[in-house]
């Protein structure tokens, strides 16, 4: 369930890298309670690496071997040229694409309006995009499959439609978030006042401020649009994921745990780029501001 | 504005600019709402309505019924059995895991494992899946190192395509979850709390007990209440992971699209859709529901 | 290590002296982070039922000896002794003392009543028992009718009143309070200082009261600790700390100074032509050129057209007139009573005079753009 880890992450990634002097051991200087303390704290620590860590390492060092088990990457470069791949490529870089672009379209202006023009709004806003979380891929999917004229059932942009429905929820919270950090109103009084119009002030002033936010949601879209499994499978398009989970091959399941393995660590690296520009993004906000 | 203008500038009370005043800055929201609609409103519509319909069309409560029985209402139980085990063990785990990373003395560490879990919490399906089998599947990369220390987990019941493999592979994203739902809670446990306590004679256990636990158990069961949510509702990773040998609620569905149905029971598949709709609400409502009465208390 | 000023305690407690609180004292405590010398040497006693007030500025100190005392710090060296019982192994749960904290100490999930009662429990005592010390301490906070509600629901003093209520619910030795008012409103404060002084005063509790708020300590305390940088500059009655600062700090620090270069020799100082002697003190040893700090009421003035001073500025508040006197280069501010003040005009030529007793000198602080009389 991508928007939910989606959501609570947008809140506690930005807050909470302080250590919290609340949950330390009793100040009552028993040495040996401490000790005890500390190595619980370990165990748990280690034994979360060797769950969390383990298959990761083992998918990463799967992928890298071949059918005797030695290093190469033969797996990882047969992906582009194996039958239906590079079909499937294109079908998912043309959803998500159209996916990014739509949910763009629809949701930054929406959040920006709300936020600016009818705040009171945003309880019914709050409540809609939590929407997604009840009713689940499973459940839409056999719906629209059932509510859709044919003509739409054949377009593969139907599973754009339904993935700006499914990331609604982060990147509505990620707008109104980074939407909220920033005093919007004074920003665009100020704008408009030196002679902006509300394009102009769109672009350079709300858009720039709003660039962590966009961020986060656009990680977030492309990662849930490149990795749906469940409402591609069953509308019948084959989507890389789909392609993933097809594809029979002679060598042992290589390529294929080779080609989810690049979508996992492709995610983390994503993230990992997104969540340092935004660290360092709201380390120059800071000292810029009075 | 030129002198004579006022008379325009003023409000204009008709009917018509009434009613345009009052829906005129929701109109911009029209797309949006309608997107919504057509999204999300229209395919629940249509799976409620076929929920209770005939076989030949008319109102029934046929479908209903036949989800309470035979092979269906097992898989709802299996989905709750498993939705209950995906959220209480990981709920637990992510708790201490929290507590953990929140007490440890590195800043850095704190923020790697805060960051990752965003990332986990996220892992798709499919990609998890392949890389379980890489792991941990009869001939993966663990299970054979842990042969050779006679630790296979094969050999001791374990099986990565059933049900307790599914939920061993769940936890990789349920645990993740539970960490970023409940590290704020935990960072909101006062230090004055915990000294106030100290200083009235509670020891560390005391202080757990009386105020500790009891403060953070709104949030905990709220996780725990949206781990139950997404552990139900998963279709992906089970799907892929079982090939369907499992009665799940999602996977019936899935092979109810996939035209695996039984003749008689040509709607069923919109009925477990429905009862999945009912349960996730309940499940909704409790977690907002609990949630307001964590907010009340960890400010 | 500086030396210790201070006062012997004056007859300010209540007879029950003796059967309230129990003594305090700190011994030597030093407490260092990193590079930073949080207590330094820090000595101090403290007499049975007296109200003891620790000020000073953020970072002084002030609010790591109190933790020091509750035994939420460890200590470098040094010791805390309270009853003639050395603390220095007993862990902050078995030390019998009552905190108040700033702000959100209340336990959320209890209930007026409960959060009271909460030392009890800890201590074993009946459900009966319990209710019938929390309804009594209750009732003397004014709060009886508030049992049933919940910490959220309560204003910020009803909360620390409840605060208060449960610290001494435990009958401790030793009550402490961390900048309890610190987070209220000027209104509620003023009600809560009243309320806790006599509180402490009817129960005779030791008590050791942190702030940074000059004025909640010249109303409330018996004597005052005046902390900086981790060592004391005075401890005096709230009285003596006023009129007789012994330290540049604490004369700037509490109440209002203005410096003027002089010239010391011989423990005297010739200021507006008058010979005055040198407080015994800190810079009671210092000659050549000083400055002498002296308090609105240190200086007398007689209107006189030869007069060496003009008035350059005049602000009316309440009962007294403060009088900005320019005597050439310098600038003292002084007080007069209003009525006289009100006739005094700007530029009015003034004839300048000490009253005090003796005066205090520090090392000149050489500052050309600030007006002395502003400079504290």
């Amino acid at each position: 369930m991508a928007a939910l880890g989606g959501v609570e992450g947008a809140g506690t990634l930005a807050s909470l890298s302080e250590k919290s002097p609340a949950l330390e051991e009793f100040s009552s200087g028993r040495a040996k309670k401490r000790r005890h303390f500390r190595w619980w704290r370990l165990i748990v620590m280690v034994l979360a690496g060797i769950y969390f860590l383990g298959p990761l390492y083992a998918g990463i060092k799967f992928s890298l071997e071949d059918i005797q088990g030695g290093f190469s990457l033969r797996a990882i470069e047969s992906i582009p040229s194996s039958p239906g791949f590079s079909a499937a490529f294109a079908l998912s870089m043309r959803i998500t694409i159209v996916t990014v672009v739509v949910s763009a379209l629809l949701m930054i202006p929406t959040a920006i309006y709300v936020h600016l023009r009818v705040p009171r709004m945003r309880r019914v806003l709050d409540f809609v995009t939590v929407l997604p979380i009840v009713i689940p891929p499973i459940v839409l999917i056999v719906g629209v499959l059932d509510a859709s004229p044919l003509w739409v059932k054949s377009s593969p942009y139907l599973l754009s439609f339904m993935y700006v429905i499914l990331a609604m929820p982060f990147v509505y919270r990620s707008l109104d978030a980074g939407l909220g950090a920033v005093d919007l109103k004074t920003l665009t009084e100020a704008s408009r006042s030196l002679g902006g119009n509300w394009i102009k002030t769109l672009w350079r002033v709300v858009l720039p401020n709003l660039r962590p936010a966009l961020m986060s949601a656009l990680v977030l879209t492309l990662a849930l649009a490149l990795g749906e499994f469940t409402m591609a499978s069953l509308d019948l398009w084959t989507t890389i994921p789909v392609w993933i989970y097809q594809f029979q091959n002679a060598s042992n399941g290589h390529v294929q745990i080779a080609a989810a393995m690049v979508g996992l660590v492709g995610a983390i690296v994503l993230v990992t780029i997104i969540v340092s520009l935004d660290r360092s993004r709201s380390g120059r906000r800071k000292m810029s501001t009075k | 504005m030129a002198p004579g203008s006022e008379e325009i500038t003023l409000k204009s009370n008709s009917r018509i600019h009434r009613v345009r005043r009052f829906f005129g800055p929701s109109m911009a929201l029209a797309p949006f709402f309608i997107f919504v609609f057509l999204g999300l409103g229209i395919p629940t519509i249509a799976v409620v309505y076929k929920a209770f319909q005939g076989e030949h069309g008319g109102f029934t409560f046929s479908n209903v019924h036949d989800i309470t029985q035979g092979v269906y209402r097992l898989g709802f139980e299996n989905s709750f059995k498993l939705a209950l085990l995906s959220s209480v063990i990981p709920g637990v785990l992510g708790v201490f895991l929290a507590y953990a990373i929140l007490t440890a003395k590195s800043n850095v560490l704190r923020r790697v494992v805060l960051a990752a879990s965003g990332v986990f919490a996220n892992f798709g399906g499919i990609n998890l899946t392949f890389m379980f089998i890489a792991a941990l599947g009869t001939t993966g990369t663990l299970t054979v190192w842990l042969n050779a220390i006679k630790l296979n987990p094969w050999h001791y019941g374990f099986n990565l395509y059933t049900f307790s493999g599914v939920v061993f592979v769940y936890m990789y994203f349920q645990i993740p979850l539970m960490v970023l739902v409940i590290t704020p809670a935990l960072g909101g446990l006062k230090q004055s709390w915990r000294e106030a306590a100290e200083n009235l004679g509670a020891s560390s256990w005391r202080y757990w007990f009386h105020v500790g636990v009891p403060v953070l158990l709104p949030s905990v069961l709220g996780g725990m209440l949206l781990l139950f949510g997404s552990a139900f509702a998963a279709y992906a990773t089970a799907e892929s992971l079982t090939t369907g040998i499992i009665a799940l609620s999602p996977i019936q569905i899935g092979n109810f699209i996939n035209g695996n149905v039984i003749s008689g029971q040509t709607n069923a598949g919109y009925a477990i859709a429905f009862g999945m709709l009912v349960i996730l609400s309940v499940t909704m409502i409790a977690y907002g529901l609990v949630r307001k009465r964590a907010s009340r208390w960890l400010l | 290590m500086t030396q210790m000023k201070e006062t012997p305690v004056t007859s300010t407690l209540t007879q029950n002296a003796a059967s309230g609180g129990a003594s305090v004292s700190l011994e030597n405590l030093v407490r260092t982070y990193g590079k930073v010398r949080a207590l330094d040497g820090l000595t101090l006693k403290i007499e049975p039922g007296e109200f003891m007030a620790l000020l000073g500025p953020s970072g002084c100190g002030k609010t790591t000896a109190l933790r020091v005392l509750a035994g939420f710090e460890q200590l470098d060296s040094g010791r805390v002794v309270v009853g003639g019982e050395d603390l220095s192994n007993v862990s902050a749960q078995k030390r019998d003392m009552g905190m108040v904290f700033q702000s959100y100490s209340l336990f959320p999930n209890l209930n007026v009543l409960n959060n009271v009662a909460f030392g009890l429990r800890m201590r074993k005592q009946s459900a009966s028992k319990r209710r019938a010390k929390a309804g009594e301490l209750l009732e003397m906070v004014g709060l009886s009718d508030q049992a049933g509600k919940y910490p959220h629901q309560m204003s910020g003093g009803q909360q620390q009143r409840v605060a208060l209520a449960r610290a001494l619910a435990i009958e401790p030795r030793v009550l402490l309070l961390d900048e309890p008012l610190s987070a209220l409103d000027a209104i509620v404060r003023a009600e809560l200082r009243d309320q806790i002084r006599s509180l402490q005063q009817r129960l005779a509790i030791t008590t050791v009261f942190v702030t940074h708020d000059q004025e909640e300590v010249l109303s409330m305390a018996d004597r005052v600790c005046v902390m900086s940088r981790g060592h004391i500059e005075q401890v005096a009655t709230p009285s003596e700390l006023y009129a007789r600062p012994v330290t540049a700090f604490v004369a700037q620090f509490v109440g209002i100074s203005s410096r003027v270069p002089v010239d010391a020799s011989g423990r005297e100082v010739v200021i507006f032509g008058q010979r005055c002697p040198v407080r015994s003190g800190e810079g009671s040893s210092l000659s050549g050129p000083v400055d002498a700090l002296l308090r609105p009421e240190d200086i007398a003035i007689a209107v006189d057209p030869e007069g060496k001073g003009f008035v350059t500025r005049k602000s009316f508040l309440g009962a007294v007139t403060r009088l900005v006197v320019q005597v050439g280069e310098i600038s003292v501010r002084v007080d007069v009573r209003s009525d006289v003040g009100s006739e005094i005009e700007l530029g009015t030529h003034v004839r300048p005079s000490i009253v005090a007793r003796d005066v205090l000198i520090a090392p000149r602080k050489v500052d050309v753009l600030s007006d002395p009389a502003t400079a504290s």
